[in-house]
């Protein structure tokens, strides 16, 4: 029998053609995913790994407790301040170190500042072009594209016919110069594009205006992290001093820096309300028919929160983005996610290439082995070092796979909109509210990949403005005289117990994150990071649960099998970032996609 | 227009062995030299897309790399001008290539391309190699590395002033806890700690 029910509700069939994608992403790391599909050109079964192994977990042992945060943000090219946060906080939990307001506050303008960063970059710069296609935007009539931005977009100033005609013709050189840079490499005939030629214009003049915005936003994280690009961060508080009293005091943050921080925050606003949001509605109103890639959406998801109002205090209700867990679609129950409960989050390995001693049972991150153990399926095609096809029914990911209380579960973006509107949080709420009613779609609609798009752009707005209210709390609380910035009571380590332990979590952009330590005389004795894409890229459990990646494949189809625009379209809307997820080498970082069709 | 606006970038993870060249290499620079105002030295990582308006701000840039150029490991080649984004993509290497390929064809679409490029690239002896440090043959050709960089910016007007003292490992133009001494002297053994990749990137003898 092909045909196969998994625990949590869906139906693999993998008698159909299998197609191969490898690496699947376009910037960060290295995944592959391959699927079947039948004669209709349906996904009917799908398998995603992770192809690499990165070794941070025992990077780290032995090491300064204090350090931690330095390592664990050269992980990855993309994610370097919420690791570097995640970490902080474990130590900072292990320790029961205080931090003071200041800190709490610019901590979350700094990790707010990389939401917006990160959803911006995403929209514009990883995923827009399976939505986007730059090529037609060649054959635009820029007098109507001058008119539909208008129409869409009537704030943004840049809209003259002229000026889309320039965008045009530098499109023009770059393409006929033979090298395209970042758009070589597309499926740019394929029927999956929906765009008339003056949307592509109009979003690619955008992606250039994005390019040039985005590294204006990060100049608020060099305010306050002091080096670029890899920022400072410290147990204890922010490595970072404020004196508004003096304009000369070398490195100290003064008035000038707080008011140039304020400028970049409200320009940021702008940028996402005057051209983000509205790109993400007209963009949408095309393809929203194409409602592909819910997978666990609408049965699991998972946020552990993030944001706290007051410092050091992560109870539920003092978290801005929301904590807690929905399952099997129940969203009227929004359940209580304890992340140091041994029985809530575990990582199975029956499928990973790792070994327990007990593989029936999941393992607790504090209780985490991570050892190799590279060793393939019995169907495997190919050979060790070069995978034709992989056998899902045994070990086939250097990914584990975590489940909480036994459910595979959806992270990111999505997850925090579902579950804050689950909750009936406002903000939220008036946020969905507004796209739906824009696109003329049901609630439904949104558990789906355009829906995991939209619920980005929503944050980035959302995380824009409440960078703005810590801005301005910080700045009101300096000026009533507290200049605190860090609580260094406990930084020598003879004044630490021999063993403690601690976890530590944020809302990474991608999702959900935590890293979990324990330190044992003033050295770490164990380090495990459980990140987003380990959550949504996670192959199958014990039980034979699919993760989110997988499921959100299933039941799609494909215009055309040897180009897996839909394929990339609904995995790239996780934003999968396998640097973190998985562990080194790719085989093959050159290329964008490798299709083998079988 | 003042003086020319020089970058010099060390590129690479160096949690990863000899991928950490380019990183120690501009360390190393910056602890023994001094440089006029409008030249930058910095530790790029694997940072992707935000080192894109670094390139579009400088007129000369200098790139410090781990390189797979199929050569002898150890062994160091320069390339210039047009031939450097080819190599930066030429060979599997690691995460970080695809993405620095990607960050000047950004730069060049913005229209604003460094007028004088230069990568000084070295084969890599060992990768995977987790927690690990350059190899020796990597290390020793730092020094080699830093005064191609130097003599090329001299070509181009820039003069670097040796300090009289270099600065400490701990006084890094990126972070502190990173510096190659204690990153070297604070590594666990490998008894306690697995040091290794998969079989598809082992060479089998390390199996």
């Amino acid at each position: 029998m092909s045909t196969m029910q998994t625990p949590n509700g869906f139906t693999l069939d993998k008698s159909g053609q299998r197609v191969v994608v490898d690496p699947v992403t376009r910037i960060e790391g290295h995944m592959r995913c391959e699927v079947n599909v039948d004669d209709d050109n349906i996904i009917r079964n799908a398998v995603s790994t992770g192809t690499m192994w990165r070794g941070l977990e025992v990077i780290l042992k032995g090491r300064d407790p204090r350090d931690a945060w330095a390592f664990t943000q050269r992980i990855c090219g993309v994610c370097t301040g919420t690791h570097a946060l995640t970490s902080v906080r474990c130590v900072e939990d292990a320790l029961g170190i205080e931090i003071p307001d200041n800190a709490n506050s610019i901590r979350n303008i700094m990790q707010l500042c990389l939401q917006v960063h990160d959803h911006l970059v995403h929209f514009y710069h990883l995923h827009a072009l399976d939505w986007v296609n730059p090529i037609t935007a060649l054959k635009a009539d820029p007098k109507a594209t001058s008119e539909l931005q208008m129409a869409v977009a009537p704030k943004h100033a840049k809209s003259s016919p002229g000026y889309f005609r320039d965008i045009q013709n530098r499109l023009l050189k770059f393409v006929e110069s033979g090298q395209l840079g970042p758009f070589k490499n597309g499926y740019w005939t394929n029927p999956a594009y929906l765009l008339p030629p003056e949307a592509n214009l109009m979003a690619v003049t955008h992606y250039l205006e994005a390019l040039d915005f985005q590294a204006h936003i990060m100049k608020i994280r060099t305010v306050y992290g002091g080096k670029d690009p890899h920022p400072n961060w410290l147990v204890g508080g922010v490595p970072c001093s404020i004196n508004v009293n003096d304009t000369g005091a070398v490195g100290a943050v003064n008035m000038e820096r707080l008011n140039f921080v304020n400028s970049v925050i409200d320009q940021t606003i702008e940028f996402i309300d005057n051209v983000y949001i509205p790109d993400l509605l007209a963009i949408g109103q095309f393809y929203k028919g194409w409602l592909y890639g819910g997978g666990l959406a609408n049965q699991s998801v998972l946020s552990y929160g993030d944001i706290p109002e007051n410092a050091s205090d992560y109870s539920p209700e003092n978290l801005m983005m929301p904590r807690g867990a929905i399952i099997n679609g129940k969203l009227e129950e929004v359940h209580e996610v304890d992340l140091r409960d041994p029985n809530q989050i575990q990582e199975f390995v029956p499928h990973s290439w790792y070994s327990y001693a007990d593989e029936s049972k999941g393992l607790h991150p504090w209780d985490g082995v991570t050892e190799p153990n590279y060793e393939l399926g019995p169907a495997t095609k190919g050979s060790r070092t070069h995978i034709e096809e992989l056998d899902e029914s045994g070990k086939y990911s250097w990914i584990k796979a975590p489940r909480w209380k036994g459910h595979a579960m959806e992270v990111g973006p999505l997850a925090r909109y579902i579950i804050g509107y689950a909750m009936g949080r406002e903000d939220y709420t008036e946020q969905i509210q507004l796209v739906l009613k824009t696109l003329d779609v049901p609630v439904d609609a949104l558990f789906s990949t355009l829906g995991r798009t939209a619920a980005r752009a929503l944050e980035a707005q959302w995380a824009a403005h409440k960078m703005k209210y810590f801005q301005d709390k910080l700045i009101a609380n300096v000026k009533a005289g507290d200049s605190n910035t860090a609580n260094v009571t406990m930084w020598d380590p003879k004044t630490w117990p021999s063993e403690v332990k601690g976890v530590g979590f944020t809302e990474a952009p991608r999702g959900a994150l935590a890293h979990w330590i324990k330190i044992k005389d003033a050295k770490i004795d164990l380090y495990q990071c459980v990140v987003p894409t380990t959550w949504n890229g996670s192959p199958r459990d014990n039980e034979g649960n699919i993760g989110a990646f997988e499921a959100s494949l299933l039941n799609t189809k494909v215009a055309r099998a040897e180009e897996p625009v839909e394929i990339l379209r609904t995995i790239h809307s996780f934003d999968p970032c396998l640097a973190c997820s998985t562990h080194v080498m790719s085989e093959d970082g050159r290329e964008l996609a490798k299709v083998k069709v079988r | 227009m003042g003086e020319p606006r020089a970058l010099i970038l060390g590129i690479g993870n160096l949690l990863w062995a000899d991928e950490g060249f380019g990183v120690r290499a501009v360390e190393c620079l910056h602890r023994q030299y001094a440089f006029p105002d409008g030249v930058r030295l910095m530790d790029g990582g694997t940072q992707g897309i935000y080192l894109v308006e670094h390139i579009r701000a400088t007129d000369i840039l200098v790139v410090f790399d781990a390189v797979d150029y199929g050569l002898t490991p150890g062994r160091m080649k320069l390339v210039e001008g047009d031939e450097v984004p080819k190599f930066l993509g030429a060979k599997k290497m690691s995460l970080h290539q695809t993405g620095f390929q990607e960050v000047l064809a950004m730069a060049e679409m913005m229209g604003d391309y460094p007028a004088h490029l230069l990568l000084i690239g070295v084969q890599p002896v060992e990768l995977e190699d987790f927690g690990g440090s350059l190899r020796p043959a990597v290390k020793d050709q730092i020094e080699p590395a830093i005064r191609h960089a130097l003599s090329y910016l001299q070509g181009l007007g820039i003069h670097a002033v040796k300090r009289p003292r270099p600065l400490g490992d701990h006084v890094g133009i990126s972070t502190a806890e990173t510096g190659l001494r204690s990153y070297e002297n604070q590594r666990p053994s490998e008894q306690e700690a697995c040091r290794h990749g998969d079989a598809r990137f082992m060479p089998d003898e390390a199996r």
